[in-house]
């Protein structure tokens, strides 16, 4: 397996591109939280915009559908005034018969300076960035069940605005983590952050093998996986993604794992409930629980779109001075070529 | 100490009198140009520490702008790593503000300030005053109040240190030939 942090930093330690919270240490992480901190307040401003990226081109590489994390992104480019265009490749390219590679080259040649990608096989975003164009920043938004990192981080700053310090907190994460592509993100931030009690709740069929060695503790029982917790995050059941039959029924789902405010008082009185949405009402999530006044699923929508601002303008930023350095380099090449 | 210093200002080394004299000039400033009930806006750092005692003299409302995200050298210098949230508790529109600053140099701060004051609404004006200006201007700013002028030798930059007390002191950059 490759270096994640060599492919993710530059020389000098700056975010190049933003792939998984893996290889990142809480330094970083901690960074990009403090940097969407300030971009939370730039969404209060009479005009919602900052010239941080004016004249960059931004490219939204969607292979499958998602409109929230496409609109999010979509919001947070152009508040930073990057110039945007968003490509469904389901429809477009792909379907003449042209090559992903040849896609992404022709991109290129456009002089795009950033893609946030979203695909449905594990590693796509990974590959784009270490294989195809090295050179553009790449943003991951989700890909297969492998990682959605600023899904992760954008609960990271949810949990850090509400709630302070990692270090104390219960954080339990409720449903389908086999499917989810956030989970795994969730579980190495928040180990990267301080967090030590970090629970995964759900039914054996859905979840992972071996997820137990990346540091959380497993619970079937869904009373006893948020005793005391302060933060519960509920997946959203891939209803989808469910090939075969992983559950008897969606109705005996919510009897198991549904958030009922019944089962909430379980966890801590002051404790914040989270949802990446869509939710679906009366599966996962009772309605009471997620318009009551501990939810933060609207909060999070607000927050991602600070958070996704954050990565870009700090990848763009190490995007920028590694060509930079390139350059340099080049030149002085060439000036030694020719006396 | 290397600095040419006008002789009928404070002196560099007494940052207390320098205030006091920026103080008057501001209340001059107010008085002559008639602005009713102005809004004080001081930039991060130096220039917040500095707002707070002018506000305070004032007894008007204060506003802190960090101007990280509207620098013109994102692509030479990338972001900042630490920016602190600007916060303007109040509606600049159709207000007089008072732009803050603790030295002025080449004027790019202060394109970045107004660029992002303009962000939050339209002011009725903008008077800029600093503690000190360095004679190194790139653009066609000048401070309507300002304490102290100064030329400074290549290597040498001003730094406020803060916030209690204030002092302003000429720094030599170690590396400098």
């Amino acid at each position: 397996m490759h270096n994640l942090a060599e492919l993710q930093l530059t020389k000098n330690g700056e975010l190049r591109h933003f792939l998984t919270p893996e290889g990142l240490d809480r330094l970083m992480l901690e960074r990009i939280l403090d940097t969407a901190d300030s971009f939370v307040v730039v969404g209060n401003q009479e005009v919602k915009k900052v010239p941080l990226l004016r004249g960059r081109t931004v490219v939204n590489l969607f292979f499958e559908n998602s409109t929230r994390t496409r609109s999010t992104f979509e919001l947070a480019a152009k508040r930073l005034s990057a110039d945007v265009l968003t490509l469904d490749i389901k429809t477009s390219a792909t379907s003449k018969g042209e090559s992903l590679l040849d896609t992404l080259q022709n991109l290129r040649a456009m002089h795009s300076d950033m893609f946030v990608v979203r695909h449905g096989d594990s590693g796509a975003a990974h590959f784009i960035a270490e294989q195809v164009t090295p050179d553009v920043a790449i943003i991951n938004a989700g890909d297969g069940r492998h990682a959605h990192p600023t899904q992760a981080m954008l609960d990271m700053l949810t949990i850090r605005r509400h709630k302070g310090k990692f270090e104390p907190l219960s954080v339990a994460i409720v449903g389908d983590i086999l499917h989810s592509r956030v989970a795994r993100d969730q579980i190495h931030a928040l180990k990267t952050l301080g967090c030590t009690d970090i629970r995964l709740v759900g039914p054996n069929t859905l979840m992972p093998q071996g997820i137990d060695s990346m540091g959380a503790t497993t619970h079937n029982n869904m009373e006893s996986g948020i005793d005391g917790a302060d933060v519960v995050i509920m997946l959203r059941l891939q209803t989808e993604r469910m090939a075969s039959a992983f559950l008897p029924s969606a109705g005996e789902y919510f009897r198991l794992y549904g958030l009922t405010t019944e089962r909430l008082a379980q966890a801590k009185p002051d404790a914040i409930v989270m949802h990446p949405g869509p939710i679906n009402r009366g599966i996962e999530i009772e309605s009471a629980v997620a318009d009551g006044p501990q939810s933060m699923i609207l909060n999070q929508v607000g927050y991602g779109i600070a958070l996704r601002m954050a990565v870009m303008s700090m990848a763009m930023s190490g995007q920028m001075q590694q060509r930079q350095a390139q350059a340099l380099v080049s030149s002085s090449l060439k000036g030694e070529a020719q006396p | 100490m290397g600095a040419t210093q006008h002789p009928q200002h404070p002196q560099l080394a007494d940052t207390p009198a320098l205030i006091s004299s920026l103080l008057a000039q501001i209340d001059h400033l107010i008085i002559t140009q008639k602005l009713d009930q102005p809004l004080v806006v001081g930039i991060h750092t130096g220039g917040v520490w500095l707002a707070k005692v002018i506000a305070e003299h004032l007894n008007a409302p204060l506003g802190q702008l960090d101007i990280a995200f509207y620098r013109d050298d994102f692509s030479k210098n990338g972001l900042h790593p630490q920016v602190s949230p600007s916060s303007l508790p109040f509606n600049i529109n159709d207000r007089h503000l008072l732009l803050i600053d603790d030295v002025l140099m080449s004027g790019r701060t202060i394109r970045a300030a107004m660029n992002e004051l303009f962000d939050f609404g339209r002011p009725a004006s903008i008077k800029l005053a600093t503690l000190c200006s360095v004679n190194q201007r790139e653009l066609p700013i000048q401070p309507d109040a300002c304490a102290l002028t100064l030329d400074l030798k290549a290597g040498q930059y001003l730094k406020l240190d803060g916030p209690d007390p204030l002092k302003l002191s000429i720094i030599e950059q170690a590396n400098h030939a």
